[in-house]
């Protein structure tokens, strides 16, 4: 940007400058809200969101119906809920690639608690008769699965200091290894009748009202976390010392933010995201498998990289993860419609990320 | 005595950064401490700041022995600092780095959230008071050296600091504003606030300082009233071609 042309008032010869009063430049803002509307990455990748739709809807009906609408707000919304957790642990620097893993996990302990029987694992010391659970235990149970491989991911990057990298890339191996364990690697799907209720959390509409339109429960809670993120983010205290961690955590560790803390929340955050993802795709597809979520790590991570997100740390939105997510499914669905074979789509997905994070670097050039 | 140190040393390893340093501050003092590189200046800041805690003796504040291990900690005494990296977050603006991990806040309740309002208000009566053009919801990736400093220092006036603890404030900025740093510095000195600059800038020191300390090789090498030394006899503790005053 031009700089000079954006600052009339630095501009003035030195004497003149004297005569400025104080008050009248601080209230100057750098920039008008205009142009960090047309400055943002998400900004662009709605405007490409929706000439997608556009395009689609021209020449594809099939892509405007009712229930291709349902269907991709649904698919995504899986994918949307973990990209919002990995939102706040890519604003530090870091990054999560565990969440796939922990996805197959949660879905396996929730699925487990549902089971009918008692798991085969455990009928030696848990009475089969004492294998009685509700829906909400399983829910909780599955939560908790997730709390506590975000709890183990983040002590050891913020007090062992371990790279973040090198620890989920670890906790994706071990997660999913622990899942296919207490699966007996068996899809379970006997469940007891109490988890009618579960699967209507995830694979319910309209959270169980009568509107006049269809919105599947997974999408309309990724709706409420999408607002809920970007308040937090914007409002909360924690939202600012994310970003102040990830801008400088050296200085953020001066001033007195609580560095170390606040990164192990975000790590317990981003892995409550996927458990709730796996409960719900669990609810909706009425059984739960081990391999849940496989390579979804890289499709949560596209997502929030593609909305804006800085992978060096200080930048991402909320609106960033859900928009990005909304691309990669839209075009997925597009090139479904379009007859191309599903396995090109990774090429797509893979070449949408570098082309985000190449955005990115021309921008930031241009900032300096 | 505000601030005393007592036969304090810090080793890094085999490294004796700072070796049996006595020093005693009292309130309302401006001392203008100086060395060369890695003479020990910075880590005697950061003993004070409460980066780590000495490795043998002991610091007094207010006749109280402390123990830092935490900066917060230092700051909860009255002990600010303004570091020479400035420590600010480029990707937040100038009010946000300005209240970073003491935000102003509003509630409901139990239901907190910050005060943007509040904290841009409060940051621009701040710079208007240091009479710097900074404008607070600037980012400071966009800000020039000067604005920066300000930023930096205008931190210090969030509290009723007792230390303000300046780690070369003039090294990084135009000459125009060296002289309004310097003006601040002597207007926290006639608000009643101890202000130790470490500079590398002679004059800088001559023009605020009432008392000046010089360090070498983490020793140190004089302390006394900046009207019974001079620049030259300063340069000759700092090269080691005076051995102490």
């Amino acid at each position: 940007m031009n700089d000079t042309a954006e600052r009339p008032n630095r501009a003035k010869p030195e004497l003149e400058q004297e005569h400025v009063s104080i008050q009248s430049v601080l209230d100057v803002q750098e920039k008008s809200a205009y142009q960090r509307f047309i400055g943002n990455q998400s900004f662009w990748v709605t405007v490409a969101l929706v000439a997608i739709c556009l395009g689609m809807v021209w020449v594809e009906p099939r892509f405007a119906t009712e229930d291709n609408f349902y269907n991709i707000t649904r698919n995504f919304a899986f994918i949307g809920i973990m990209a919002l957790g990995m939102t706040p642990v890519i604003i530090t620097g870091g990054i999560d690639l565990s969440v796939g893993s922990v996805m197959g996990l949660a879905a396996i302990v929730a699925g487990s608690v549902l089971l009918a029987e008692t798991p085969a694992w455990m009928a030696g010391w848990w009475p089969e008769a004492a294998w009685a659970h509700s829906w909400w235990m399983a829910v909780i149970a599955g939560l908790a699965a997730g709390a506590v491989v975000g709890f183990i991911n983040g002590v050891l990057i913020a007090y062992v200091g371990l790279p973040p990298f090198v620890v989920t890339l670890g906790m994706l191996a071990a997660a999913r290894a622990v899942g296919v364990i207490l699966s007996g690697n068996r899809m379970l799907y006997d469940f007891i009748p109490d988890a009618d209720t579960f699967k209507i959390i995830g694979g319910g509409q309209n959270f169980g009202f009568d509107l006049p339109f269809r919105l599947s429960n997974p999408f309309l809670i990724m709706i409420v976390l999408t607002i809920g993120l970007a308040v937090v983010l914007r409002m909360a205290t924690w939202g600012r010392h994310i970003y102040a961690i990830g801008g400088n955590e050296h200085a953020a560790n001066l001033t007195g933010v609580p560095v170390k803390r606040v990164k192990v929340q975000a790590y317990v955050l981003c892995s409550l995201s996927a458990a709730l993802a796996a409960i719900l795709s669990v609810g909706w597809s009425g059984s739960a498998n081990n391999s849940l979520g496989a390579t979804y790590e890289l499709l949560a991570i596209a997502s929030v990289v593609i909305g804006g997100a800085n992978l060096m740390g200080g930048e991402g939105t909320a609106y960033g993860a859900f928009v990005g997510a909304a691309l990669i499914f839209v075009i997925r669905n597009s090139l479904l419609m379009a007859g191309v074979d599903s396995n090109w789509q990774g090429i797509f997905v893979g070449a949408f990320i570098v082309l985000a994070v190449l955005l990115e670097r021309i921008r930031g050039r241009r900032r300096e | 005595m505000l601030l005393e140190l007592r036969k304090v040393s810090k080793s890094f390893g085999a490294i004796k950064a700072v070796s049996d340093v006595d020093l005693q501050v009292g309130r309302g003092e401006l001392v203008g401490l100086m060395g060369d590189n890695g003479a020990g200046k910075s880590t005697m800041i950061k003993l004070i700041a409460g980066n780590f805690p000495p490795s043998s003796g002991e610091i007094v504040i207010d006749d109280e022995v402390v123990h830092f291990h935490k900066p917060v900690e230092a700051r909860g005494k009255g002990i600010e600092v303004v570091y020479q990296d400035l420590a600010l977050c480029n990707n937040l603006t100038a009010a946000a780095n300005l209240f970073l991990g003491r935000e102003l806040k509003s509630s409901i309740g139990p239901i907190r959230w910050l005060n943007h309002a509040a904290m841009n208000r409060r940051a621009g009566e701040l710079f208007g008071e240091l009479k710097s053009e900074t404008r607070p919801r600037d980012l400071v990736r966009q800000m020039s050296g000067g604005q920066r400093q300000a930023v930096a220092i205008a931190r210090t006036r969030l509290t009723d600091a007792k230390i303000v603890l300046m780690d070369e404030p003039t090294a990084a900025i135009s000459v125009r504003q060296v002289a309004e740093v310097l003006d601040l510095i002597r207007r926290l000195k006639d608000s009643g606030i101890t202000v130790v600059l470490i500079s590398h800038r002679m004059p800088d020191v001559f023009a605020v300082c009432e008392r000046v300390v010089v360090m070498r090789r983490g020793r140190k090498v004089a302390d006394k009233p900046i009207t019974d030394s001079s620049p030259e006899e300063v340069t000759g503790l700092i090269t080691g071609a005076i051995h102490s005053a």
